[in-house]
């Protein structure tokens, strides 16, 4: 009886996973799909499948709006990592004297709304002609990812064991050895983690790179949103561009979900 | 690091120099340094968040519309006047509420149902997971496009597919049902997020005090109510503030499926109406300032005590 009811239970709980994940799976399949067999109903299983819609995605022009994307993620994760590492240093392995108003203030200034200062960052890149420009896109990502990494930083760099860092010191080490040569190595997984968060938050926003970028600069969230009008048949070659925009953000996830949900928490979460 | 077990020894100092004068002198010294470490961060926050959100609030007082950029001048009050005594408001901080409010409880529910589902050892437990976490990686713009045309499309989604099957007829969701449709998306992406904690949070459970339980005679059910519920208290807030934060901002579902149709104009989707389509800076300014005093009471208290649970754990 008891294993009967364990039987079900894992049944009913595979039943809902599959069907919590039924959209990207869906998406997925009908990307490979004719336009044809992807909006007809009732919905066709099996039929011919093939990259055509892939080849389409390209010639309509996504790469260069990956690459915005890709280079809006990268740097802005470099600026993050750059600031974010030393920063947690000084917060956590050789603390300031108010750790707790400078850990606060980095939290609230993640909780004010985009809203608070769109229209200055807007009006001011205007001024110094720096709209749909992709390092101006960078250094915003970097400013909206930098209190998580912070505080994720933080919570990897409490969890290096005193002794080694006090034992680097009276070896005589000083600050920048002691950063470089053994605190780094320990911490690298942890930074690993913050990078993937920050990369994956700046690859998946939307509002302000719709906003601020109109064509050179364009990243793939606000090219994807233009992609369709809502005329003709388009689920598929639709489907095709957005596995494409999601498929690397998915497998990094997939390969690092440990550190993803620590840096989800913000380090609060172990 | 051969000296791991020996005090630490004062800097060599000048003779001249009384000890605890150098020792001062270091301590000072490092207190610079971390100070220099934890600077350029600061600035950098400060530069990108603070002083715009100072520039909006000056904006805010004037009477500055896109269209008449000759116009511009001084307005006072009048832009906050015009936010209170208008007719958007309050509508759409109740969207907002109802939006918010309604995703985070859902998502929260349904997150805890998952985690406890996928704590339990079954075939394929790591698959699950990982399958159960990607709606939350999706990029939510992606998300929107696949839910509004091909799942909750009149003609081909497949949830109308679905209704068809078991005889209901076909629902036209984004334009009948926008809040749900949007209450739907929210939902569906935060639950893997809530899960995550939560599961986190169940996990880190200790086996031998459930065990115990058990041999004391204590069902599943009441377990669940008198012990792993009460453990997991700590990470439900976690999930539930950080959660309402991140859909506090939610945007993209927004713009993509409703453009704020039928009760789904949220506070940050009418500030961008305003600006970027109304072209009225001033009164956009307004609202912006209206909807960050309005989150900061808010999230006053809630950051409190979300700061409190947060310095709890993992402190040196």
């Amino acid at each position: 009886m008891r294993k009967l009811n364990g039987t079900l239970i894992t049944a009913l709980t595979w039943v809902l996973v599959l069907l919590f994940f039924f959209p990207i799976a869906w998406m997925v399949f009908t990307s490979f799909k004719t336009e044809g067999a992807a909006a007809s109903i009732p919905p066709t299983i099996f039929t011919a499948l093939s990259f055509d819609q892939y080849g389409l995605v390209f010639d309509r022009g996504m790469g260069s709006y990956l690459i915005n994307s890709l280079t809006a993620s990268l740097s802005s994760t470099a600026i993050v990592l750059l600031l974010a590492i030393p920063a947690a240093y000084g917060l956590s392995i050789r603390p300031i004297k108010r750790v707790s108003d400078v850990l606060f203030f980095f939290i609230s200034t993640r909780f004010l709304p985009a809203a608070a200062s769109i229209l200055p960052v807007f009006f001011i890149l205007k001024a110094l002609g720096a709209l749909d420009n992709i390092t101006a896109i960078g250094l915003l990502y970097a400013a909206m990812n930098l209190p998580i990494a912070v505080w994720m930083m933080r919570s990897f760099f409490n969890e290096v064991p005193k002794e080694i860092v006090e034992a680097a010191q009276i070896d005589g080490a000083n600050l920048r050895t002691e950063l470089v040569r053994v605190v780094l190595p320990i911490l690298l997984p942890g930074i690993a983690a913050v990078a993937l968060i920050c990369f994956i938050f700046a690859w998946n926003e939307y509002f302000l790179a719709t906003l601020l970028t109109t064509s050179i600069a364009r990243t793939t969230p606000p090219f994807l949103a233009s992609f369709v009008d809502g005329r003709g048949q388009f689920l598929a070659v639709l489907s095709a561009a957005s596995t494409i925009a999601v498929l690397p953000v998915i497998i990094a996830g997939w390969v690092a979900q440990k550190q993803l949900v620590r840096g989800l928490a913000m380090g609060a979460v172990k | 690091m051969t000296t791991l077990t020996t005090a630490p020894t004062p800097a060599p100092a000048p003779p001249a120099m009384s000890r605890s004068h150098s020792a001062a002198l270091s301590l000072r010294k490092k207190a610079r340094q971390s100070r220099a470490l934890v600077l350029p961060a600061l600035f950098f926050s400060i530069l990108m968040t603070q002083i715009p959100f100072l520039v909006t609030i000056y904006f805010s007082f004037l009477n500055w519309n896109q269209l008449r950029p000759s116009e511009i001048a001084f307005a006072g009050f009048q832009n906050y006047a015009v936010v209170f005594t208008g007719p958007d408001f309050f509508p759409s901080m109740m969207a907002t509420v109802i939006i918010t409010g309604s995703s985070v409880v859902l998502s929260l529910i349904l997150g805890l149902f998952f985690a406890v589902l996928l704590d339990r050892k079954f075939m394929g437990q790591g698959l699950a997971r990982t399958l159960m976490i990607t709606p939350f990686l999706v990029m939510p713009a992606a998300a929107a496009l696949i839910w509004k045309w091909s799942m909750l499309d009149v003609n081909v989604g497949m949830i109308n597919v679905g209704l068809n099957l078991i005889g209901i007829p076909s629902i036209a969701w984004n334009t009948d049902f926008p809040v749900l449709t949007i209450i739907m998306m929210l939902t569906w992406q935060y639950t893997p997020f809530m899960m995550l904690i939560l599961l986190a949070g169940l996990q880190s459970q200790s086996r031998e005090v459930l065990e115990a339980a058990s041999v004391d005679g204590a069902g599943p059910l009441r377990t669940f109510q008198w012990m792993t519920l009460p453990h997991l208290r700590q990470y439900i807030e976690i999930a539930t503030l950080l959660g309402s934060i991140m859909l506090l901002q939610a945007f993209d579902p927004i713009a993509i499926m409703t453009k704020g149709t039928g009760g789904t104009k949220t506070l940050s989707y009418l500030l961008y109406e305003r600006a970027f389509i109304g072209l009225d800076v001033g009164q956009a300014a307004a609202f912006g300032v209206v909807t960050v005093i309005v989150t900061i009471v808010v999230a006053t208290l809630a950051l409190r005590t979300l700061f409190k649970v947060f310095m709890n754990g993992g402190d040196r």
